[in-house]
């Protein structure tokens, strides 16, 4: 019955000045004259050849991925995943997200209307949320629908803000060292990533802090030229840690403006800043509310890093374009997950000042966690930075002298190697520190790896463990 | 003195050094430059009143050096935004979804969602997926949450005929949006040509001159039908000689949509075949938008190229969790084909959006499991759902008629498209642009009298040709009963103020 249905649509709907040889004659295919008159749809069309050669494909990738296709992410997350091992090196929590914010995704997920389709810029209830959180550290109020924009993670923030401002052949200041898609992003918008180091100046006798590294100014306004189109600024700083204060960021306003530059600034770790510092926000800076713009990240801020919603705030002629981009990339993020982190936000917007609010629990508790890492790292002589905001801290781990000549891939970074002996060895992973450089610095950083310590009390327990064997095995 | 020489009058922006806040967007001559700004500053002297003649000399030296050095900065200039976002920041369908949001007491016919509930199992997969594992609330691996990507390879593995590779063959993405955009960002370079089928989903052109490509349109044209024959979507055909000749040396990829947005083609298996004959013969790759695959009715069948001979290796198959499961706010969709093509999609995943949300995805994985197990059956949502669609279908077709509306009848999809010719003639001054096509004026007087909301079809046709399909609007009939009935009222309402 099918296929008599299919044989009746077909004879009818065939437009009646469609021949055979005319479809052969596309082809390229000999015809015999007299051909019958069967229209062209009907024709069975032989393989492609073309002079009895078959066409090699020629699936060349795009120009602007050339040389992006490696990533530091896949290969060691890959290397992580045994169970065995102990994982302190992605960026993700292993301790629960809050309650409540458990509880209203599940709530959500039984709203009919929530499975369809919502704004594309951002759910409403949320950027409702987000103007009203952020009003409160920006001098101007925040317009929801014209100065916020909702994207998939802070990553997808990024990827917006440089596709819709940086162009080929700008360039734009990296910041070294940096998290690592910041490189990857701008090559592939065709800009060229200019690199300024953090160094490191020790206090003789103090502990090394990551407020130890900071930019020297003079170098840093060096980097700055007609050519230079944004800075992209991350504060608290991954891996390092460090909080840049108000006067390290007023001579990065003070160059953005004199320049006349972009900042995009990556605060995602905004809420996790330690005892004795402070989270400035460069847009609030005079002159910079108008050249910058703001990267949140619900993942960092409710330990929800597969939700994979942030945002960007910023003024509407610049937030324009990266709504233009979201328009032609995604079009929207998921409206569950955008409508829990809104009544998630609006419960702890109403207690910003109590120490429930997980915005002043979340620190607290990491605080701890620091400090724990750093004595035990101190406590095998391993030298840390300890990190003043953040939920990284690095360390130096050349003192261990550790034998890697059996290592393959000699031409890896000594970090590279070393913590994959480190997984396969001694069944802890971290992240190299030189993967957070470009090619030209990452020999001033091999010597450092990362460790990530949001994680639960048992998984640090047993990160201790390992270390307090390797240390008793050396000694 | 500055804004005479300013190439604003040559409509060109001005250099950046000559007023700074160009990032504010604002006119450059508009605003002066701040003084005392240590900038490379485009000289401009305030010259004293001079009449004398021998100064008139000097002026027009100077102007003409000042000219020359505009002209140098001009080459310099700094625009704001990326020159990849030409001509791509307006977007009539945002627009009109847009418009239709704002209005009260509206029947939303508009755009492409559904207004009745996902089928029990996706909410209950859903609501698995948030109050489980709380690790679910964390990062998954990036390509694709691993039970996702091998449900996705061995059930999609079944329909196409194919090996499929769970971490090689299958990408998921930010719904079949993100994953359109990630294959154009993935294979098309500056001044690729990319052949698009009209009318088309409005995105893959925006798409294309974002990458840099150049879009070459071939259309979709209705025969004549016989008096009194209701129009159907089978009856719109591509010329093969006018397909054939859209295919250049600089062709890079072909955009198929099957079932097909607005129209409700459901390409034939012919058809398919000589597109796959020319792809093969030019070395082009295929992109097959088949998000309405499962929404097919009449007893057509859908068939996707990748299945065809020779075309596995040359095409990307594209498809959707929401317009699977009718749940379009989930943003899950993939991305299935040949490694060689996948990697490249890979390199533009991680560097853009990286992950996808996990319990999405958990959902989606969960609910692919369900309908494996009933696949084929009436118990199959994918058996249920295009059965309940094509009533909702017939249900529009028949009241439409009655107000006097031409419906095309499509074969699947979520959309037809109707003939509005009689209004065209009977009302042909609707308030709007001079250059704004009829039926987007129609459709805005339609929201703002009559309370039905639809999609001019005008903007799914490139530019030249969108004063041709200007008698046609686009209706979503994947609508509730009760949303339906409502459509019903509306009509009947207008019915009646049309007899006198």
């Amino acid at each position: 019955m099918f296929l008599a249905w299919e044989r009746l649509c077909t004879l009818s709907c065939r437009p009646k000045f469609l021949k055979t040889v005319w479809a052969s004659k596309i082809l390229g295919l000999s015809t015999s004259a007299g051909e019958d008159s069967n229209p062209g749809w009907g024709t069975k069309i032989p393989p492609a050849t073309q002079h009895g050669k078959k066409m090699s494909l020629r699936f060349k990738n795009a120009k602007r991925i050339e040389g992006l296709d490696s990533n530091i992410w896949i290969e060691f997350t890959k290397l992580a995943a045994d169970p065995s091992v102990v994982n302190l090196g992605q960026g993700l929590p292993d301790i629960s997200p809050p309650v409540y914010v458990k509880e209203e995704l599940s709530k959500i997920a039984a709203i009919d209307n929530l499975n369809q389709y919502t704004r594309g810029f951002g759910h409403p209830s949320l950027v409702k949320a987000l103007s009203c959180l952020y009003e409160k550290f920006y001098h101007n109020k925040i317009n929801p629908n014209e100065e916020i924009l909702v994207t998939v993670g802070a990553y997808g923030s990024l990827f917006n803000a440089i596709q819709g401002l940086i162009d080929e052949g700008d360039e734009v200041i990296v910041i070294v060292p940096f998290f690592d898609c910041y490189e990857s992003m701008v090559r592939m918008a065709g800009a060229t990533p200019v690199f300024v180091p953090l160094r490191c100046k020790p206090v003789d006798g103090k502990k090394c802090s990551s407020s130890d590294w900071t930019l020297d100014p003079q170098e840093l306004a060096s980097k700055f030229n007609s050519k230079t189109k944004a800075i992209i600024l991350n504060t608290p700083h991954n891996p390092l840690g460090k909080v840049y204060t108000k006067e390290e960021l007023q001579v990065i306003a003070d160059l953005c403006i004199k320049y006349d530059t972009l900042c995009i600034s990556d605060e995602v770790y905004e809420w996790l800043v330690y005892t004795g510092n402070k989270h400035f926000k460069i847009a609030t800076f005079p002159g910079m509310w108008e050249r910058t713009i703001t990267i949140g990240s619900a993942g960092k801020t409710f330990s929800v890093t597969g939700w994979k919603l942030g945002w960007s705030i910023g003024p509407k002629h610049l937030i324009k374009h990266l709504q233009t981009v979201q328009q032609n990339t995604v079009y929207t993020c998921a409206t569950p997950l955008q409508e829990a982190l809104a009544q998630a936000f609006w419960i702890d917007i109403k207690r910003m000042d109590d120490p429930e609010c997980y915005f002043n629990s979340l620190p607290k508790e990491l605080e701890v966690k620091r400090d724990r890492m750093v004595h035990l790292l101190e406590s095998v002589g391993l030298k840390s930075i300890v990190p003043d905001g953040g939920y990284f801290i690095i360390a130096d781990v050349s003192m261990l002298d550790v034998d890697l000549l059996d290592m393959k891939d000699s031409n890896e970074p000594y970090d590279y190697k070393f913590v994959k002996w480190m997984i396969k060895n001694k069944k802890l992973s971290a992240i190299p520190v030189s993967a957070f450089c470009n090619a030209e610095t990452k020999s001033q950083f091999e010597k450092f790896v990362r460790f990530c310590f949001i994680k639960k009390d048992s998984t640090l327990d047993a990160a201790e463990e390992i270390i307090k064997a390797w240390s008793r095995q050396n000694s | 003195m500055e804004s005479s020489l300013c190439p604003k009058m040559c409509g060109v922006r001005a250099g950046r050094w000559a007023t700074p806040g160009w990032w504010r967007g604002e006119e450059p001559c508009s605003s002066p430059p701040p003084g005392g700004a240590d900038t490379e500053a485009v000289v401009t002297e305030q010259l004293p009143p001079q009449s004398e003649p021998r100064l008139t000399l000097h002026l027009l030296c100077l102007q003409l050096t000042l000219c020359l050095l505009c002209c140098l900065q001009l080459t310099m200039a700094k625009r704001l935004q990326a020159q990849r976002l030409d001509g791509i920041d307006y977007s009539p369908r945002v627009e009109f979804v847009q418009l239709a949001s704002e209005e009260a007491d509206v029947v939303n016919l508009g755009q492409g969602f559904p207004d009745f509930s996902p089928p029990e199992f996706a909410v209950e997969a859903f609501q698995h997926a948030v109050s489980g594992d709380f690790m679910l609330n964390q990062y998954t691996k990036a390509f694709g949450y691993p039970p996702l990507t091998k449900i996705l390879a061995s059930f999609f593995g079944k329909l196409l005929g194919q090996e499929i590779d769970p971490l090689k063959n299958v990408l998921v993405t930010v719904g079949a949006y993100g994953a359109l955009f990630t294959a154009f960002q993935a294979l098309v370079d500056e001044g690729d040509e990319v052949i698009i089928i009209e009318p088309f989903f409005d995105c893959y052109e925006p798409m294309t001159l974002m990458a840099g490509g150049r879009p070459v349109f071939v259309s979709l044209k209705p025969s004549p039908t016989q008096k009194g024959e209701p129009d159907s979507s089978s009856n719109w055909q591509l010329d093969p000689t006018e397909l054939a000749s859209k295919f250049t040396s600089r062709t890079k990829a072909f955009i198929l949509n099957t079932p097909n947005n607005p129209l409700g083609k459901v390409f034939s298996k012919e058809e398919l075949e000589l597109v796959a004959s020319l792809c093969q013969q030019h070395d082009v790759v295929c992109i097959s938008d088949e998000v309405y695959q499962w929404m097919v009715f009449d007893g057509f069948q859908h068939i996707s190229i990748a299945s065809l001979p020779g075309m596995w290796e040359r095409t990307l198959t594209i498809g959707s969790a929401g317009k699977t499961f009718s749940v379009t706010g989930w943003k899950v969709g993939w991305v299935l084909g040949p490694d060689s093509l996948m990697k490249h999609l890979r390199t533009v995943h991680q560097n853009s959006v990286y992950h996808c949300a996990t319990q999405g995805q958990a959902a989606v994985a969960q609910s692919f499991e369900r309908e494996q197990l009933h696949f084929g059956r009436p118990s199959s949502y994918f058996v249920q759902l295009p059965q309940y669609i094509q009533r909702c279908r017939d249900h529009m077709i028949q009241s439409l008629q009655s107000m006097g509306f031409r419906p095309v009848t499509p074969q699947g999809s979520y959309f037809l498209i109707t003939d509005i010719s009689d209004f065209k003639n009977k009302m042909p001054d609707l308030p709007g642009a001079a250059d704004e096509p009829y039926d987007r004026r129609f459709v805005k007087w339609m929201i703002k009298n009559k309370g039905l909301v639809a999609i001019p079809m005008s903007i799914f046709f490139s530019l030249p040709h969108q004063k041709f399909f200007d008698h046609y609007i686009r209706f979503c009939f994947v609508k509730d009963e009760s949303t339906l009935r409502a459509m019903d009222q509306k009509l009947q309402k207008w019915k009646a103020e049309l007899t006198p």
